[in-house]
C-alpha cells in the first residue's frame, strides 16, 4: 500500500471503534508463477459502499474471491467482522456474492432461486415465502416469480442474482463487475437502483470494477488495484483530485503527464505532474496570464467530437501531449473541428497541477 | 471531376458455377434440400423402412402346417407373448437386467465423469478419457470372451477366492455374470455423455450454490444432478438399449435366454420370422415407455 493509502482511514480515526466488515491483513494469492494478490492489507468499514477498482488482471476479482472463499489465500489472513475465516468454506461465510455471469441456477424458476439460501439453510417454508416476496419486490420482479432465467432480459436476470444474494442478509454481500454485461443505459440505471438498495438494507457492499466512473459514481470509498496491490485507497473525491501516483492519474480519469524536463520548463520544478482535462483553458496565444495561473504554448493536434463535449489533443511546444476537455456551452461541432491546426495557449490554475508520487 | 483514387469494385464474375452459387444463394431451400436428400433418403427408406417392415411382419403368421408365412394380419403372436410364460419370463429378464445395468453404470460413471470434468488436470484428463475409450477399440467378441474366463471354474475369480480358501466359485453362466459384463461393456457410452453434461456446468453456478450456504452434498443433490440428467437420460439409452438388445453376450456368459435369443433362434432355427418380429416389438416399445418417462421426469428440459 501507498503511503496515501491509509490517510483517508487515519483523518477519520473516530469511527475506527467499529470493528471492520471485512479485514484483510498480508493476503497473497498466487497462480503459478503469477502472483495475482501480492500483500494486500485492507479494511472495509461496516456499512460501506466499498469499490476495488483497476484494470483486468490487477488482482481485485481474486481478492474479492478470497473474501467469499473461492480461493484461499497462500499466505495472509481474512477477518469478517473480527472473525478469522481464512479457512473457512463458503457456505459457512455470512457473504454473499453477485456473480459477473449471475449464476442463476437454470433449472430453477425465479422464486426457487431466490429461495435457494433459504431452503439450503432450512428457513421454515412461511418465513421463507415472505422473506423471497420481498425480496423480488425489491427489486421490482415480483411479477417474474414463476419465470426461468432464460425468460428474462439482462437487466432482469441481474436483478434476481442481486435477491438472491439479499434475501440471506448477509454481512457483506461482494458483487463482481455486476453491470458488466448490461449496455450503458440500463448500467446507469442500476447504478443509481444499486446505490439505493444498498442505502435502503445498509448491508456493506463490496464491488469490483474496472469502470472508474462507476466507482466513482457509487463508492463511499474506492481502492484503485494495480499489479495485486493497491495504489491507492480513499474517497472518490480523494482518488480523482490527489491521485497519489501516476498510475492511479492515468487510470481513474484521463491522464495528462508532464515530468522531467517538460515540468521543469511548464511548472517550473523536476518531478511529475498531472492535471485533469477539464481543469485546462484554451486561450489565445496573446492573453495575458494570471499570476497564480501555468501556460504553455502549442497547437491543437486533434479535435474529437464528443457531444455535450469536445476533447482536444495539444501538442505543447515544451515537447508533450496534454488533453483538453471543454463543455460545448457556445461551440458548434463545426467551430471545434475548425481548431484543428490552430496555436493556443492552454492556462490552468497552479493549484489544479497536482504533484504525484 | 478528376480520376477517383480508388480501383472500381470487381464486376461479380458471370461463370455457370458462379451463377448456379448465386442461384442457390438466393433460394437457400432448395439449397438445403439437395444437402439433406441423400441421408434423409437412407435414414427414411433403409432405416425407417426395415423398421415399418419388422412392424407389419408382426402380424403375420407362419402356417403350422405347411411352415410357410400367410400374409394375413392377425394378433396371433403378440397373443403367444403375452400368454406363455416362457416369452413373458425371458422379456422380464431381458428388462430387468437391463434397468440394473443401466443404474450401475449410472452409479460407476457419474464419480468418474466428475472427477474427469471438474477435478483432474489435462493431462490426467486426457489419460482417463483413452482409458474410458481403449476398450472400445477391441472387439466386442474378446472383450466378452476375456470375461468369461475370468468368470468361469478356474478362472481369475475363482483363483481369489481360492486365497480364502474357498475353491470352486464360478460366476459364469449366471445372472450376476450378465450384469457384469454388460455393466463393463456399455460403461463409455454412459461416462462420456456424462462426462460432457458435468464440463457444461459453469463453475459460477457451484460456487453460486456453496457461497448460498449449501454443502457440497446440497449442491449435488439440488445443482449438479439436475443439470446433468438430460446427459445421465442420455447415457441411460444407450446402456438401457444395448442391453434390451442384446443376444452374444447371454449366450456366451449365461445359459439364460434374452430377448434376443428367442428372436434370434424364431427365425434363425424355426423359420418364424413373423413370430420373432412380434418379440423384437417389445424392446421397440419398452424403449418408448422409458423415453416418455424420462421427459416426464423432465430430462430434455434443460437441454
Amino acid at each position: 500500500m501507498t503511503g496515501l493509502a491509509t490517510g483517508p482511514r487515519s483523518a477519520s480515526s473516530a469511527a475506527e471503534s467499529t470493528v471492520p466488515a471485512v479485514r484483510l491483513s498480508g493476503v497473497v494469492r498466487r497462480f503459478g508463477d503469477v502472483t495475482a494478490v501480492d500483500g494486500l492489507d485492507l479494511d472495509v468499514r461496516d456499512g460501506e459502499f466499498f469499490s476495488m477498482l483497476g484494470p483486468s488482471g490487477s488482482g481485485k476479482t481474486t481478492t474479492l474471491r478470497m473474501i467469499a472463499g473461492f480461493e484461499l489465500p497462500d499466505a495472509g489472513r481474512v477477518d469478517l467482522h473480527g472473525h478469522d475465516v481464512t479457512h473457512v468454506p463458503p457456505y459457512d461465510r455470512d457473504v454473499n456474492t453477485v456473480f459477473q455471469d449471475y449464476a442463476l441456477f437454470p433449472h430453477m424458476s425465479v422464486g426457487e432461486n431466490v429461495a435457494y439460501g433459504l431452503l439450503v439453510r432450512k428457513v421454515p417454508k412461511d418465513e421463507r415465502r415472505q422473506r423471497v416476496a420481498d425480496a423480488l419486490r425489491m427489486v421490482r420482479l415480483e411479477a417474474f416469480e414463476a419465470r426461468k432465467p432464460s425468460q428474462l432480459s439482462g437487466g432482469q436476470r441481474q436483478r434476481v442474482a442481486l435477491a438472491r444474494a439479499l434475501v440471506n442478509r448477509p454481512a457483506v454481500l461482494l458483487l463482481d463487475e455486476p453491470l458488466g454485461a448490461l449496455d450503458l443505459k440500463l448500467r446507469q440505471e442500476m447504478q443509481i437502483e444499486l446505490k439505493a438498495i444498498q442505502q435502503e438494507v445498509g448491508i456493506t457492499f463490496v464491488y469490483v470494477t474496472h469502470d472508474q466512473e462507476e466507482a466513482l459514481t457509487m463508492s463511499d470509498r474506492l481502492a484503485v488495484f494495480n499489479r495485486g496491490r493497491i495504489e491507492q485507497l480513499g474517497t472518490p473525491a480523494d482518488i480523482y483530485e490527489r491521485p497519489a501516483t501516476p498510475f492511479v492519474a492515468g487510470f481513474v480519469g484521463t491522464s495528462n503527464l508532464i515530468k522531467g524536463e517538460v515540468a521543469q520548463t511548464i511548472v517550473g520544478s523536476e518531478g511529475t505532474f498531472t492535471v485533469r482535462p477539464e481543469k485546462i483553458r484554451i486561450a489565445d496565444p496573446a492573453e495575458a496570464v494570471g499570476a497564480d495561473e501555468i501556460a504553455a504554448l502549442g497547437r491543437i493536434a486533434e479535435v474529437v467530437y464528443l457531444g455535450p463535449d469536445t476533447r482536444y489533443i495539444v501538442r505543447l511546444d515544451a515537447g508533450t501531449d496534454l488533453v483538453v476537455t471543454q463543455q460545448n456551452l457556445a461551440t458548434s461541432s463545426m467551430e471545434a473541428l475548425a481548431a484543428q491546426g490552430r496555436a493556443v495557449r492552454l492556462v490552468w490554475k497552479r493549484q489544479h497541477t497536482l504533484a504525484l508520487g | 471531376m478528376t480520376k477517383p483514387a480508388y480501383a472500381a469494385p470487381p464486376r461479380p464474375s458471370t461463370s455457370p458455377l458462379r451463377r448456379l452459387q448465386s442461384a442457390l444463394y438466393r433460394h437457400r431451400t432448395s439449397q438445403v434440400a439437395i444437402l439433406l436428400t441423400p441421408p434423409f433418403g437412407w435414414f427414411g427408406i433403409v432405416y425407417l423402412g426395415s423398421l415399418v417392415v419388422l412392424f407389419i411382419s408382426a402380424f403375420w403368421y407362419l402356417d403350422p402346417l405347411t411352415s410357410a408365412i400367410v400374409h394375413e394380419p392377425t394378433l396371433k403372436n403378440f397373443a403367444q407373448i403375452l400368454t406363455d410364460p416362457v416369452y413373458r419370463v425371458v422379456a422380464i429378464r431381458t428388462i430387468a437386467i437391463a434397468g440394473i445395468v443401466t443404474a450401475l453404470d449410472i452409479l460407476l460413471a457419474l464419480p468418474i465423469a466428475y472427477f474427469m470434468a471438474r477435478i483432474a488436470g489435462g493431462r490426467t484428463r486426457a489419460v482417463l478419457y483413452a482409458a474410458v475409450l481403449l476398450p472400445l477399440w477391441a472387439s466386442y467378441l474378446v472383450r466378452v470372451y476375456a470375461w468369461r474366463v475370468i468368470l468361469s471354474q478356474g478362472g481369475f475369480i475363482d483363483w481369489l477366492f481360492s486365497l480364502v480358501g474357498l475353491r470352486g466359485v464360478s460366476l459364469g453362466y449366471s445372472d450376476l455374470s450378465m450384469i457384469i459384463v454388460f455393466t463393463y461393456l456399455w460403461l463409455p457410452y454412459m461416462i462420456l455423455p456424462v462426462y460432457a453434461g458435468f464440463e457444461r456446468i459453469p463453475t459460477s453456478l457451484l460456487e453460486a450454490s456453496s457461497d448460498l450456504g449449501a454443502k457440497s452434498a446440497t449442491t449435488v443433490r439440488r445443482v449438479v444432478l439436475p443439470l446433468a440428467l438430460p446427459a445421465i437420460a442420455a447415457g441411460s439409452i444407450f446402456t438401457f438399449s444395448l442391453t434390451l438388445g442384446d443376444y452374444i453376450t447371454p449366450s456366451l456368459i449365461s445359459n439364460t435366454q434374452f430377448i434376443g435369443n428367442v428372436v434370434y433362434e424364431s427365425q434363425g432355427v424355426a423359420g418364424n420370422v413373423p413370430f420373432a418380429a412380434a418379440f423384437a416389438l417389445v424392446p421397440v416399445l419398452v424403449m418408448a415407455i422409458y423415453l416418455l418417462v424420462m421427459r416426464k421426469l423432465g430430462a430434455f428440459e434443460a437441454i
